[in-house]
């Protein structure tokens, strides 16, 4: 662990009670969906952390319950670190509180995890899908959600599958 | 037997109103400017000055859709471009032809999934399909030219909508 980031880890340990992973040098600090946004506010204002580089999440079904880690990767330009937070939450109504009026970037990246994942960000200024349609049914970044669309045509099933296929109109 | 024969050297000639539109039709075909991925490189390519599809009276990629005959759809179509692409062959003023440039217009391609429209055929009814990924210039200017013999063979009692 970098020496510059130890005591910021310490700090997070003692007032949020949470646990730590370490993998290659990178520290994942794991909080929960009530403490984010204290957490982030106390990074940000005390820590100098003012660039939320990355808001993502990683669908661990079937393997992990909970399911869904939502991660929010902060970088400290002044002093060259970076610190990783984790939520982990449930996969029945995932719910996190949003954190844009922490960063406010944070925007379109949560309703990007809303359109990919379905966790819902509550207090969400604009909580639209954001690359898929949004007549669409589920998120596709679930590991659940159906892998294939259509099935390919080859010689032997060309003209069963033509039959099934939705051709255009004039 | 003409009129020209009987009435000599007029500069008259004679032919039927079908192979005339048709002819015309084909001699000025202009396609939209209108590219999703990398088949509008080759496509690019296609018009410019190695290729040159004026030499076929299409050097003019038009625009706007109220002014082009020919919709080349060049590249994947994802799930939420498929309103706008079906609005601007609706845009387009009748006769109109579409060619699916490239293998993820023609059947989804590669891409095998949630986001992309699996053939463009699901959307608007196509006339040529190109295979490739993507197609050379000279795929695309084959297909074009199929869509000519396709053209010149139109009859105007097919066309006329019941």
């Amino acid at each position: 662990m970098d020496k510059k980031l130890e005591p910021i880890i310490k700090a997070l340990q003692k007032q949020f009670e949470s646990s730590i992973e370490e993998f290659r040098d990178e520290v994942h600090v794991f909080v929960t969906p009530e403490q984010i946004v204290d957490a982030l506010t106390l990074l940000r204002d005390k820590y100098e952390f003012e660039l939320l580089s990355a808001l993502t999440a990683v669908d661990y079904f079937p393997q992990q319950s909970p399911r869904f880690h939502i991660i929010y990767q902060l970088s400290s330009l002044a002093k060259n670190i970076t610190v990783q937070l984790r939520v982990p939450v449930n996969g029945d109504q995932p719910k996190v509180p949003t954190v844009t009026r922490v960063y406010e970037v944070a925007n379109w990246r949560e309703r990007e995890i809303l359109d990919m994942f379905g966790v819902e960000f509550e207090g969400h200024p604009d909580p639209r899908r954001l690359l898929n349609p949004d007549d669409m049914d589920g998120h596709p970044l679930r590991k659940d959600f159906p892998l294939g669309y259509e099935e390919p045509q080859f010689t032997f099933n060309f003209d069963e599958i033509d039959v099934r296929k939705p051709y255009a109109k004039e | 037997m003409g009129v020209e024969q009987k009435l000599g050297d007029m500069g008259i000639m004679t032919a039927k109103l079908e192979d005339v539109v048709n002819w015309s039709r084909t001699n000025a075909m202009w396609p939209m400017l209108f590219g999703l991925a990398c088949c509008a490189i080759e496509m690019m390519a296609a018009q410019a000055s190695h290729y040159d599809m004026s030499r076929f009276g299409m050097e003019l990629m038009r625009a706007s859709p109220r002014q082009s005959d020919l919709m080349i759809v060049a590249g994947r179509v994802s799930r939420k471009m498929a309103p706008v692409l079906r609005r601007l062959y609706d845009q387009m003023p009748e006769p109109k032809w579409v060619i699916a440039m490239g293998d993820c217009a023609a059947c989804g391609g590669v891409f095998n999934n949630y986001a992309i429209v699996q053939g463009v055929d699901e959307i608007v009814p196509v006339d040529v399909y190109v295979a490739g990924c993507p197609p050379r210039p000279e795929a695309l200017i084959h297909g074009v030219l199929t869509l000519h013999e396709k053209v010149k063979g139109d009859k105007f009692k097919d066309l006329v909508k019941a």
